[in-house]
């Protein structure tokens, strides 16, 4: 029989520890305790990791740009893919660059290709727009249309379901109707005919379709952070706030959103992935942004005209295809941990 | 019951005339002189005949006259005809179609709508099975493939995946080709005497002919947009499925059920199959939302003379009263459906029942 010595008896339990009391406790206390256990759900889970990892890839392509995919000359409009010409074949990767070649040959592209002279690294589309600066200034249209069309799309969208949340009654039911008029059309339906009426008022950009995608969009966000704010108003601190007098707008913002949020950023992070993807299955439709602006869609909808010999001109489809698939991905990892880690349900599993 | 279903249907008048608003007031985002070119066959000479046009259909008229107009029809100023009203079913000439907007919807929805029912097969059946095993073997590797699977799934852009489907099954392997029929085939098809037309659904059409050398030709047409608008679905239901299944399997009836000596195939089939699949009712709906969407894309890639591609066409070349109509059209399709898919649950599921 074995005795336990007094010090594992009454050794200090794991709760004691200062030492990691005081470290967890400054992170915690800067960002605070929900948004700390988000933090740590997310680099935590492996799965997540990757999409964090695959999202920061994507954030270094767009800062290095000008580096990875010099423009031709320094006044060009970087939103425009150089072309090669104006022969309607595509070329298949490593064709040589004949005109309008990027201004500089950087070191890595030395060292990796072994080649002083611009290639086409990824092949060109038809009207010989370069596939390879297409998807490295593509990223920058991605990620600035992810962030422009998702900011606008949750603010409308958080404000509408906050007052129809927070006053309910007539205001509930009147914004609510308004919403589900906005959801009787499919998303992308939607945003198709929306779009393609707004391409002749304010000509070929990536407005039309980002206006678009924002007017069918702010309704998830209204609808889900209505139902959480009629949760959370019925909260004890709530009604205590509001018993020692404070006013609607500070109870909106002080007490109420930032406890009601978390549920939405899950859907904020989905939808930087799908509306990128959705933008883009416009792009491939021709509706939005010109011939030869630097965006996946608009690139892999050249393959079109080649459905009959696609396994002569797969680069048109694989390597932005590739882009986007991976683009989804990350966002997709992140906001799949983020629902877990907000998941009542599984709260302490893991 | 019955309380919640009046007032559902009492809802849907109000929601259909702000659709009808909503797309009648997107077109107004198109200034008098634009929306001329709808009724303009010519192009105009002079800057009169474009004002002329606008008179006659009364294109600068306040909103809501306008608005009345296009609902009930208005009479013509030339020939002192009603003409137009989407309410008695005229919804304007369709330029890309080159046939009145109604034909183009009436042609085309069966086309469409034998590619949803033939890719409902797939999602459903392969959707919930993978969800079913996921499930049952939770956080095994099946339930961690499963999980990358849809993913991987709802990360891949429609129209990169049929295109990549049709890169290897078309074009590399020729084993199913784009379109709706072989040439030989579709010869046949159009050839009154030899073909009847019944429902405009190929396959359909075929086994009713009994030509079963049509009926095949048309499945293999079919095989890879099916696949495409279905992969689509799978992640969906995959986890609507599989996290359905947990919480059924976490239930104290199953234990019970369990303790009591039911062989563990009966506990899944009878106590928890039969609850776990409620939940995925709902998302009937949201199936049909990715359907309408994908058809878009699908018949678009696959060249498959379905409404989709219709209206892709139709938004391209600015094809409005097409597109109008397509839209009042897929929202009036979309909001029944809805409807339906509530109803469904509430007698499926006592506990929903809202009144």
């Amino acid at each position: 029989m074995t005795t336990a010595t007094p010090e594992e008896l009454t050794g200090p339990p794991a709760v004691l520890d200062y030492g990691q009391l005081r470290q967890r406790g400054r992170l915690e206390k800067l960002i605070g305790p929900e948004w700390y256990r988000i933090l740590k759900g997310l680099v935590t889970n492996p799965l997540s990791v990757i999409g964090l990892l695959i999202i920061a890839g994507f954030f270094l392509v767009a800062i290095l740009a000008p580096v990875l995919a010099p423009p031709p000359r320094a006044n060009w409009d970087t939103t425009i893919i150089p072309r090669d010409g104006y022969r309607a074949e595509p070329q298949p990767p490593s064709t040589p660059w004949e005109r309008d070649a990027p201004g500089s040959v950087p070191g890595w592209y030395k060292i990796i290709t072994g080649r002083e002279e611009w290639v086409h690294l990824l092949g060109t589309t038809s009207g010989q727009y370069d596939i390879w600066y297409g998807i490295i200034w593509g990223t920058r249209t991605a990620l600035f249309i992810g962030f422009i069309v998702v900011a606008a799309s949750a603010i409308i969208g958080i404000v509408i379901g906050a007052f129809a949340g927070f006053y309910g009654g007539w205001v509930d039911e009147s914004l609510m109707r308004v919403v589900e008029i906005f959801i009787a059309f499919p998303f992308l339906v939607g945003a198709l005919i929306l779009a393609s009426i707004l391409v002749p008022v304010m000509g070929r950009s990536i407005w039309p379709a980002s206006i678009a995608l924002i007017v069918f969009g702010w309704t998830t966000y209204a609808r889900l952070l209505r139902g959480d704010i009629q949760a959370t108003k019925e909260r004890e601190y709530v009604t205590a706030a509001r018993a020692s007098g404070a006013k609607d707008g500070y109870l909106v913002t002080k007490h109420i959103l930032p406890n009601a949020i978390y549920p939405t950023l899950v859907v904020l992070s989905l939808d930087m992935g799908a509306i990128v993807l959705s933008f883009a299955a416009l792009s491939f439709l021709g509706i939005g942004v010109q011939v030869g602006y630097a965006d996946w869609g608009q690139i892999v909808s050249h393959a079109r005209d080649w459905i009959l010999s696609l396994d002569i001109y797969w680069y048109i489809i694989v390597f932005p295809g590739l882009a986007l698939l991976l683009y989804g991905l990350g966002w997709n990892l992140v906001g799949d941990a983020l629902r877990d880690i907000m998941d009542p349900k599984l709260r302490g599993s893991r | 019951m019955t309380a919640y279903i009046i007032r559902r249907l009492l809802t849907i008048p109000i929601v259909l005339l702000g659709v009808s608003l909503l797309i009648f007031g997107m077109l107004q985002v198109l200034g008098p002189v634009e929306r001329s070119a709808l009724y303009i066959r010519d192009i105009p000479h002079t800057d009169q005949q474009i004002e002329n046009t606008i008179r006659r259909y009364g294109l600068d008229d306040p909103f809501l006259v306008q608005y009345w107009h296009w609902l009930v029809g208005r009479t013509d100023l030339d020939t002192g005809e009603r003409v137009g009203g989407v309410l008695r079913g005229d919804f304007g000439y369709s330029r890309t179609g080159r046939e009145p907007v109604v034909d183009v919807l009436k042609r085309r929805t069966p086309v469409s709508l034998e590619l949803a029912l033939w890719s409902m097969v797939p999602i459903i059946v392969i959707g919930v099975w993978l969800g079913v095993i996921a499930a049952l073997n939770h956080n095994k590797i099946i339930d961690q493939g499963a999980r990358v699977f849809a993913i991987i799934g709802y990360s891949f852009p429609t129209f990169v995946f049929g295109l990549l489907v049709l890169l290897i099954f078309y074009a590399k392997l020729d084993w199913f080709p784009p379109g709706r029929l072989s040439t030989e085939y579709m010869l046949v098809v159009q050839n009154p005497e030899l073909f009847t037309q019944y429902t405009g659904m190929m396959t359909v059409d075929a086994l009713l002919n009994l030509r079963f050398d049509v009926f095949f030709d048309s499945l293999r047409h079919l095989v890879l947009p099916v696949l495409t608008l279905s992969y689509l679905s799978w992640a969906l239901l995959l986890k609507v499925t599989r996290s359905s299944m947990l919480e059924a399997l976490r239930q104290d009836y199953v234990t019970t059920a369990r303790s009591k000596g039911l062989a563990e195939n009966t506990v899944i089939n009878r106590h928890v199959l039969k609850n776990a699949l409620i939940p995925v009712a709902t998302v009937a709906g949201l199936t049909v939302a990715f359907l309408l969407n994908g058809v878009v894309i699908t018949e678009t890639i696959f060249s498959i003379p379905g409404l989709g591609s219709a209206a892709a066409a139709a938004a391209l070349s600015l094809d409005v009263l097409t597109m109008l109509g397509y839209a009042l059209f897929t929202a009036v399709l979309f909001v029944v459906v809805n409807l339906i898919v509530d109803i469904t649950y509430g007698f499926l599921d006592p506990r929903v029942r809202l009144d």
